[in-house]
Parts: C-alpha cells; sequence; structure tokens
C-alpha cells in the first residue's frame, strides 16, 4: 500500500496548525504529528476522537471512594474497633466524617495513578523503550507532519510545498516492504 | 443598549407587592404577649410539643435562661415566635446582598488580575453590583431596628441577658450597638466607595483614547480586594457569628465568603444566559458559559471543603461550647442541614462535572437554581437557630421575605444593566475576550 512517507518539518506552531488545517481541507490524510510541546488545539485540528480518558478516571475515582469505605470500615470498626474522637459508638455511619480525608485522598489517588498507567497502557510507552520519532530534534524546537502515500505523491508534495514549511523529506515505510 | 422589558418590570413589582404583603402578614400575625404564643404552639404541634421543648436546652439562648433565670420559658418562646418574621427578612436580605457582593468580590478579581476571558460579561457584573447600596442600607436599617429592641435577633444587645452573662461580658468590649453601627457603615461605606468608582472608570474607559481609566480601575480593585477580605470576615463575625454569641468559628469568614462567592458567579451565569437569550451580548458565547460553569463547579467544592472542615474539627473535638452550634442544627434543622449538603455539593459536583456539560445552558441553569436554593438554606441554618430555636418552618413569613427580595433585586438589576451599553467598547482586553477560547 503506502510504500513511502513524507515528512514535513515545520518551525513554529502557528506554521504547524496552518499546515494541518490546509492539508486536511485538502483532503490528505496526516497520520501523526510529533511537537515538542502539547500544542493547544491541534487534537481538534487533526479531527482526532474526544479522548474517553476522562470516563474512566470518574471510575478509578469510584473504584478509590469503594475501597477507602472498605478500608476505615475494616480497620477502624471491624478488625479492631477503636474509639474515635471519645466517641465510642463503633459505627461506621456515627464516625464518617473522621474517615472523610481518607476517602478524598484515596480518591485522589486511584483516580489519579490509575490514569497515568492507562494513558502509558494506551499509548505503548514502557521503561527502556525506544523513542519513535523520526527526527529528534521534534523534542526541541521542531514540529513534524508525517504522511504516508504511494506512487509519485506529486499532489501532496506540491500541497505541503504551498504551507509555510521548513524541509520536505520522503523516506521509503520499511513496514510495508515486510 | 438593553431596555428592560415589560415582562421584568411586572415580574418584580408583583414580587414585591406580593412580598411586602405576606411580610406585613406575618409581622401582624406574630403574638404580641405570652398568652397567644403559647396558644400558638399548642395548636400547632400537638404530640411532639412537649418532647421538643424539653430535648433541646443547647442553644446560647437557652443557656442564658438556665444560668441568669432572667427571662422565663413561656417568654423566651414569646420571642422565638416574634423573631420568626423579622429573621425570616433579614435572612432573604442577607442572601440578596450576598448575591451582590459575591459578585463584586468576582468582578474585583477580574479586575485585579486583568483577566482576559472575562471583559465582555463586565457590565452584567457592575448591574449585578448595583444591588449592593440598597441591599447593605436594608441590612443597616435591621441592624439599627435590632440595637433599638425592637426585635430579638441578637440577644447580646439585650442588657438583661448581658448582665447574667459572664461569656457576653467578656465580648462586650467589641460585641454593643453603637460599636456594631459603627463597622457596619465602615464596611458599606467601603464597598460601596469601590462599587461606584470602578462603574465609573469603567464606563469613562469606553469613550476614552487611552487606558489611564483602566488603569486606575486596576489598582482601585486590587485595593478594594485587600479592604474587602478583611472586612467581609469581619462582617460574617458581627451580622451573622454574633446571633450565637457564645459560638465561635475562625474560618466562619472564608466559609461565608465562599457561600457568597460561588452565589455571586452562579447569578452572573444566569443573567448572562437570561440577557443571551432575549438576543443581547451576542459576542458572548459558550466558552465565556464554560468559564462560569467552572467557576460554579470549583468553588461549590470549595464551600464544601470549607464547611467540611468547620464542622469535622469541630465535632472530633467536642468542646461543649463549640459543639451545641451543631447539635443544635442536626437535632432541629435536620433536613435544611444536611439537606444543603446535596444541594451545594452533590448536584453541582455531579452536574457539572462533565465539561461537555458546562456547555449546555439549561444544564448551567438547572444547577444554578439549584446552587441558589441551597445556599439561601445555608444562609437560613447560620440564622434560623438562634433567632428561632426549633419554631422555624419555609412558610409565608420565609417565602415573602425571599419574594420581596428578588424583586427588588432583579428590579435595581434590570433597570442598571439598561443604563450602560452592554459591551464595555473601550476595555482594551475586550478583543481577547472576544476570541476567547476556553
Amino acid at each position: 500500500m503506502a510504500d513511502k512517507i513524507l515528512h514535513a518539518v515545520y518551525d513554529d506552531d502557528d506554521k504547524l496548525m496552518h499546515a494541518v488545517k490546509d492539508l486536511r481541507a485538502a483532503n490528505f490524510s496526516i497520520d501523526e504529528v510529533y511537537t515538542p510541546f502539547p500544542v493547544h488545539g491541534l487534537d481538534k485540528a487533526l479531527g482526532l476522537k474526544p479522548t474517553r480518558l476522562a470516563i474512566l478516571s470518574f471510575i478509578y475515582g469510584c473504584i478509590g471512594f469503594s475501597f477507602a469505605i472498605f478500608m476505615m470500615n475494616y480497620i477502624m470498626i471491624v478488625d479492631w474497633p477503636q474509639n474515635i474522637g471519645g466517641k465510642p459508638s463503633f459505627s461506621f455511619i456515627e464516625n464518617m466524617p473522621s474517615f472523610v480525608p481518607i476517602m478524598f485522598e484515596l480518591t485522589v489517588f486511584f483516580a489519579a495513578h490509575l490514569m497515568v498507567i492507562t494513558f502509558y497502557l494506551r499509548s505503548k510507552l514502557w521503561p527502556f523503550k525506544e523513542a519513535e520519532n523520526p527526527l529528534p530534534s521534534t523534542t526541541d524546537d521542531k514540529f513534524l507532519i508525517e504522511i504516508k502515500f504511494h506512487g509519485d505523491g506529486k499532489t501532496l508534495k506540491a500541497a505541503v510545498k504551498k504551507t509555510d514549511v521548513l524541509e520536505i523529506n520522503i523516506i521509503d515505510n520499511k513496514d510495508s516492504e515486510q | 443598549m438593553y431596555k428592560v422589558s415589560k415582562n421584568i418590570k411586572v415580574l418584580s413589582f408583583t414580587l414585591m407587592i406580593v412580598g411586602a404583603l405576606g411580610l406585613a402578614f406575618s409581622f401582624y400575625s406574630a403574638p404580641k404577649t405570652i398568652e397567644q404564643a403559647k396558644e400558638m404552639v399548642v395548636d400547632s404541634h400537638h404530640d411532639d410539643h412537649s418532647k421538643a421543648e424539653n430535648s433541646h436546652s443547647l442553644s446560647a439562648h437557652d443557656h442564658v435562661d438556665e444560668d441568669g433565670h432572667s427571662i422565663s420559658h413561656d417568654e423566651h418562646l414569646l420571642h422565638k415566635l416574634q423573631n420568626r418574621p423579622w429573621s425570616a427578612l433579614y435572612v432573604a436580605a442577607l442572601f440578596f446582598m450576598f448575591l451582590s457582593l459575591g459578585t463584586l468580590a468576582f468582578y474585583a478579581i477580574q479586575r485585579a488580575s486583568q483577566a482576559g476571558w472575562s471583559p465582555l460579561l463586565f457590565r452584567v457584573m457592575e448591574g449585578i453590583t448595583a444591588y449592593l447600596l440598597p441591599g447593605t442600607l436594608i441590612i443597616l436599617v435591621v441592624l439599627i431596628l435590632s440595637s433599638m429592641h425592637l426585635n430579638h435577633l441578637f440577644v447580646w444587645m439585650d442588657p438583661d441577658v448581658v448582665a447574667h452573662d459572664k461569656i457576653i461580658q467578656g465580648k462586650s468590649g467589641y460585641l454593643n450597638s453603637p460599636f456594631l453601627i459603627a463597622r457596619a457603615v465602615f464596611y458599606i461605606a467601603g464597598w460601596n466607595f469601590y462599587r461606584y468608582i470602578s462603574r465609573k472608570y469603567s464606563l469613562a474607559q469606553d469613550s476614552s483614547k487611552d487606558i489611564s481609566n483602566h488603569t486606575k480601575n486596576f489598582k482601585w480593585s486590587a485595593g478594594f480586594l485587600a479592604f474587602f477580605i478583611v472586612t467581609e470576615s469581619m462582617m460574617s463575625w458581627d451580622w451573622i457569628m454574633s446571633v450565637d454569641p457564645h459560638w465561635f468559628s475562625t474560618l466562619f469568614g472564608w466559609y461565608v465568603f465562599a457561600s457568597m462567592f460561588v452565589s455571586g458567579i452562579t447569578t452572573i451565569a444566569l443573567i448572562t444566559i437570561y440577557l443571551k437569550s432575549k438576543g443581547y451580548l451576542e459576542k458572548v458565547n459558550h466558552n465565556h458559559i464554560h468559564d462560569l460553569g467552572k467557576f460554579m463547579f470549583g468553588v461549590s467544592v470549595f464551600w464544601t471543603y470549607l464547611w467540611f472542615s468547620q464542622f469535622m474539627l469541630i465535632w472530633y473535638a467536642n468542646i461543649p461550647e463549640e459543639v451545641t452550634y451543631f447539635i443544635t442544627r442536626i437535632e432541629d434543622y435536620n433536613l435544611p442541614f444536611f439537606g444543603m449538603i446535596a444541594l451545594n455539593f452533590i448536584f453541582p459536583l455531579l452536574l457539572l462535572m462533565n465539561s461537555d456539560y458546562k456547555r449546555v445552558n439549561w444544564f448551567i441553569v438547572t444547577t444554578g437554581i439549584i446552587i441558589l436554593i441551597g445556599h439561601y438554606v445555608d444562609v437560613f441554618n447560620m440564622i434560623m437557630p438562634a433567632t428561632v430555636g426549633d419554631k422555624w418552618f419555609i412558610g409565608i413569613p420565609e417565602l415573602s421575605g425571599i419574594a420581596f427580595f428578588a424583586g427588588l433585586f432583579i428590579y435595581v438589576v434590570f433597570n442598571s444593566i439598561s443604563k450602560a451599553p452592554l459591551e464595555p467598547s473601550g476595555d482594551p482586553l475586550l478583543k481577547e475576550s472576544e476570541k476567547f477560547v476556553y
């Protein structure tokens, strides 16, 4: 299929945004964009689906909240009943106010940590993973658009040249050869 | 330019007239003598009367009774019943004044931080703060009438009570009527002065060539915020906390501030959406509503945090003179006390958590109405337990109080909004506000 890859390099995030909008308006599908920092609005310009991480974060928070209730009930009421604040009622609901900080903290803890782990899994990131970006300077001050194509790609090159591009590289797509 | 519609005029005057009649009726029907008071109680409570009377001797008032024997139980009952129309009036007056004062603080923060998103909403905020002057003057009148012993809202104003109460005697250097009125005049003058001067510069900026008015407004706003946070805190001790003169809480000022702040922001959102639905404020879009929604969500959580911090420390420490405050509320005010947490925390938390919902007008309006009801109940819970005790109900006096002040508020606010162009055309940050994307 797509046996060649075009790399268009930009030196400014505004130029990148304009290029993305122009190329998409001209019906070219952009496969990937590498940027040194999150560019505001790029996800919308690329037409990416909204993230579902927020829904997961809510679910993770609920898990943390439930876990805190279970944990405090087991520790302070069931396993070794405690006299809390001079009120030896040994009932969860009557001692609930003193557990609220723990419920809050565990909700935040679960939501934050599980969300980060989910993000790593979803992005296929793990320790010692080799970097995938084709141009190391995209971690510094360059922005790169990657478009896969086949044939000679004349119209594509012409369209990319019309944008405020710094340099264009065309390389063979190694994945398609295998 | 916005023109006050006929519907708004009819609505505000109807509310004011109905409210005034209702309040007049409540004052008229309040008991005049001890015998009438006893009759009313017997009529309204058949079974739970004796139980309710015996089990609650924990409020500051009742301590006074037990220690000093200065006023009999029946006279105390009479005072509670006589207080009800006064308290209903005072709670509603405070609540609507808070909408205005909270908005003023929000407005000053926008000015002092040179916020780029909000200038399009400045004229709405200035309209809401127009109610500050009538609102605060009404409170001042109530305070003066209380210090003339026309009601028993503030027990520490009663010399008989103070004579038998060591704790209030120790506080009388601060808690005395002349000083209270002097402080109230000081706060009211300061807030209204800033409102006046900021509005003046804001209007002058519309037609000016340079940004000198904008800069002056920035400086006055920063100064006002420093003045405000001190006077607001003292105001909350004077006007609210002192109805329970034995009780004290060090974060009470912040707690009251969070309440007025979230109600003020909610009012801005509601009035903005109303004006937009009538075809005004064309440049305000869902990005601005989204930001107001975020503030409504965030400050609701902040209010809950302060409410809970205050509650948990007192509940955990369980010191008698502090914990009475919450025991009265949990025993006599169970539904409003816990219901308010559902209204002010759980509803805003769940309804406004999703980012997309903050851009849907009817979500903001629904949550806004819930928040406003919740914070009325919050003010109700601050005042009523000390003034009417277990003889509370949301009936004619309370609803009339809300109606009267809502009518006055709507009339003053929309009248003021109609006085100036809705777009602050000279503001240097206007362009940024128009292009704002959240």
